[in-house]
């Protein structure tokens, strides 16, 4: 990144600007020297195929039955028409689909909106303000990125049962508000984005530090908030291992509740599969409605280290 | 830098507007003091009251209960010392666990790493609908590990799975994908691979990105060809990614459960448990026949403790590579 006007970007507008200029140059120049061949399309080709076949099997065995499962280990690539039929036995079944569903959709929700918040509040400090052990503190947050949390389930557990939070959603929600990495992704994303000087005018208009903080720093943030939301709704209703141990059947999540689905119903392939259909479907349409920020968001924290 | 020149200005306190109000100028200034000295440490407070209640405590909680007789149903008991790990490693159930774990981790990350970094070269050109491709491999991330799970368990059925159909028309005999110790490792790396290759080509991606391009001119006009530059150019630029990846997926990999888990409808991890996992065997000593949270515990610790040594061991490899990398003076990726 030595091109002689980033210098120049990165006092006017920023560090984050210049590395964005930086390398569009660079992906200017190598993209109009390499062209790629019909190998690379094959490849990618086969690649989504991959991606997408074990999802349509499922599809495809969700809507036919035991019995048409039984006779074609491969089945037909038309579907067979009884999709629905089984969808409606899944969500009559006593593995609480609706409630299920619910259950996802308020987990998922509350851990995302409460996660970006605290990650963009502590980002803020720790990108813009000074204070004491502001260094030691913030290597201490990326170090805590590489501790396995999820060991200390044990204790974890009895201290929810003392709590009478067992079976209730308050426990899957409330160790999901904050990570480790939540606090890094915004820290790094606000030290290039928010310039000073924003602050400093908000300051001088007799702004306190909480209103500098919701009118100016939280605009700023977010293109990085809403990929950090989106991360964390994704990671929250696709998680498994806490919400079956805290949650039990009673009040599952839609995991949970799927999985019930197999262990209760495990002859019944059509059924399960139509269950498990069902439940990926809302994170598919999340997906195509948001797909293009996940792969930002990928790259970006890619980049960043 | 910007940075250092200008903040000095944020820690005077909000220069208040004396026209507007001449009363308070004493009052909202002594605040306004207050106020940039306590709201930093306000604002991170969220994060290190919540990571400390339910991340680091129950974590060195732990220890403390895997030194005791402790009960799902009857709750503390007495202090029975190291017993509990003394029971659990004279366990056969515990080695298989740690087996099985290390088995599934290296099958699945090894060839997920070589894929990622194949297809992010594919997706690393001047292709036709960029954001189409990227996005394709990145759909399976979306997916649950449950519903996963729950897929490839029956296209590696044993009996009447699609796998074993199709090798039986090529004339191959079927496969004890459940049945078998090492086939059934596969078949669970399988799915983490579906999960994550796609995730972790768009991590190598942007890295390659980063490259500068001069130096792939400069292997042009050492007379390079595409192969060359990939191996001399690419996969070095790479290494500081390639670890970072590997270090991510070893945090994550050896405490898998969702997999293994619900390959089968008991979820035992089969019936001479050729499948298990470490975390499935706490799951099973703290929640299964024995409900016993003290060697759950034990089994926790020990497996926090291997997890560490394996964290350690890549940390020091990452330094050598990247001491290496500067004093060739490669361009380091900048990691706070």
């Amino acid at each position: 990144m030595s091109a002689p006007s980033v210098p120049v970007i990165a006092q006017t507008a920023g560090k984050g600007a210049a590395r964005a200029a930086a390398r569009r140059r660079h992906t200017k120049v190598g993209g109009s020297e390499r062209r790629p061949g019909w190998v690379s399309y094959l490849i990618l080709t086969v690649v989504l195929i991959g991606s997408i076949l074990p999802l349509y099997y499922a599809f495809l065995l969700a809507s036919s039955n035991s019995a048409y499962i039984a006779q074609h280990p491969i089945p037909s690539l038309i579907p067979q028409g009884e999709f629905f039929d089984n969808v409606s036995r899944v969500l009559n079944s006593d593995i609480q689909f609706w409630k299920a569903l619910g259950n996802s959709i308020i987990v998922a929700t509350v851990q995302a909106v409460f996660l970006v918040f605290f990650s963009t509040l502590a980002g803020f400090s720790f990108s813009k303000l000074r204070f004491r052990g502001r260094n030691g503190l913030l290597v201490f947050v990326i170090a805590t990125q590489a501790v396995p949390t999820q060991l200390g389930i044990v204790p974890l557990f009895i201290v929810m049962s003392q709590l009478h939070w067992t079976g209730k959603l308050i426990a899957v929600i409330v160790p999901g508000l904050v990570t480790a990495f939540g606090v890094f992704w915004m820290t790094q994303y606000l030290e290039s984005a928010l310039p000073y000087e924003l602050i400093e005018a908000s300051r001088v208009d007799g702004a306190s530090m909480i209103r500098s903080f919701w009118h100016v720093a939280l605009p700023a943030a977010r293109p990085a908030a809403v990929m950090l939301g989106l991360f964390t709704f994704v990671g929250s209703w696709t998680s498994f291992f806490w919400p079956f141990i805290v949650l039990g059947p009673e009040n599952p999540t839609l995991p949970v509740a799927v999985q019930l689905l197999q262990a209760s119903y495990f002859k019944d392939m059509a059924l399960i599969m139509a269950g498990v259909t069902v439940s990926i479907i809302p994170l598919i349409v999340l997906f195509f409605v948001a797909g293009r920020q996940l792969v930002a968001g990928i790259m970006q924290g890619a980049v960043k280290g | 830098m910007a940075t250092s020149t200008t903040s000095p200005q944020l820690n005077r306190g909000g220069p208040t507007d004396p026209g507007r109000t001449p009363r308070r100028v004493g009052f909202s200034q002594t605040l306004g003091r207050w106020d940039v000295k306590l709201s930093p440490y306000l604002y991170i407070s969220p994060f290190f009251i919540l990571f400390a209640l339910t991340g680091l405590f129950p974590l060195l909680y732990t220890a403390f209960v895997s030194l005791h007789d402790w009960n799902l149903i009857g709750g503390k008991g007495e202090f029975v010392g190291f017993e509990n790990y003394t029971y659990v490693l004279q366990q056969p159930n515990f080695w298989k666990g740690i087996r099985n774990t290390f088995s599934i981790f290296f099958i699945s990350t090894i060839p997920q790493l070589i894929l990622a970094i194949t297809i992010a070269a594919m997706l690393d050109a001047n292709l036709r609908a960029k954001t189409f491709w990227r996005m394709g491999v990145l759909l399976p991330y979306v997916i649950a590990p449950v519903a996963v799970s729950l897929i490839f368990g029956k296209l590696f059925a044993d009996q009447s799975g699609i796998i074993n159909t199709l090798l039986g028309k090529v004339g191959v005999d079927p496969i004890g994908w459940h049945a078998q110790v090492l086939p059934s490792h596969i078949a669970i790396a399988s799915m983490v691979d579906f999960r994550w290759t796609g995730f972790n080509t768009l991590v190598f991606l942007a890295a390659m990105q980063a490259i500068p391009r001069d130096l792939y001119e400069a292997a042009v006009l050492d007379g390079a060809n595409r192969v060359r530059q990939f191996f001399s150019v690419t996969v070095p630029m790479l290494r500081p990614t390639i670890i970072f990846v590997v270090i991510t997926s070893t945090i994550g990999g050896l405490q898998i459960f969702d997999e293994p888990r619900l390959f089968d409808q008991v979820g035992q991890g089969g019936p001479s448990r050729q499948w298990m996992t470490a975390t499935m065997y706490i799951y099973e000593v703290g929640w299964g026949n024995q409900k016993s949270f003290g060697r759950a515990s034990a089994v926790a610790w020990i497996l926090f403790l291997i997890i560490l040594i394996v964290g350690i061991i890549n940390f020091s490899i990452t330094r050598r590579i990247s001491s290496d990398e500067s004093s060739k003076k490669a361009r380091k990726k900048v990691v706070r």
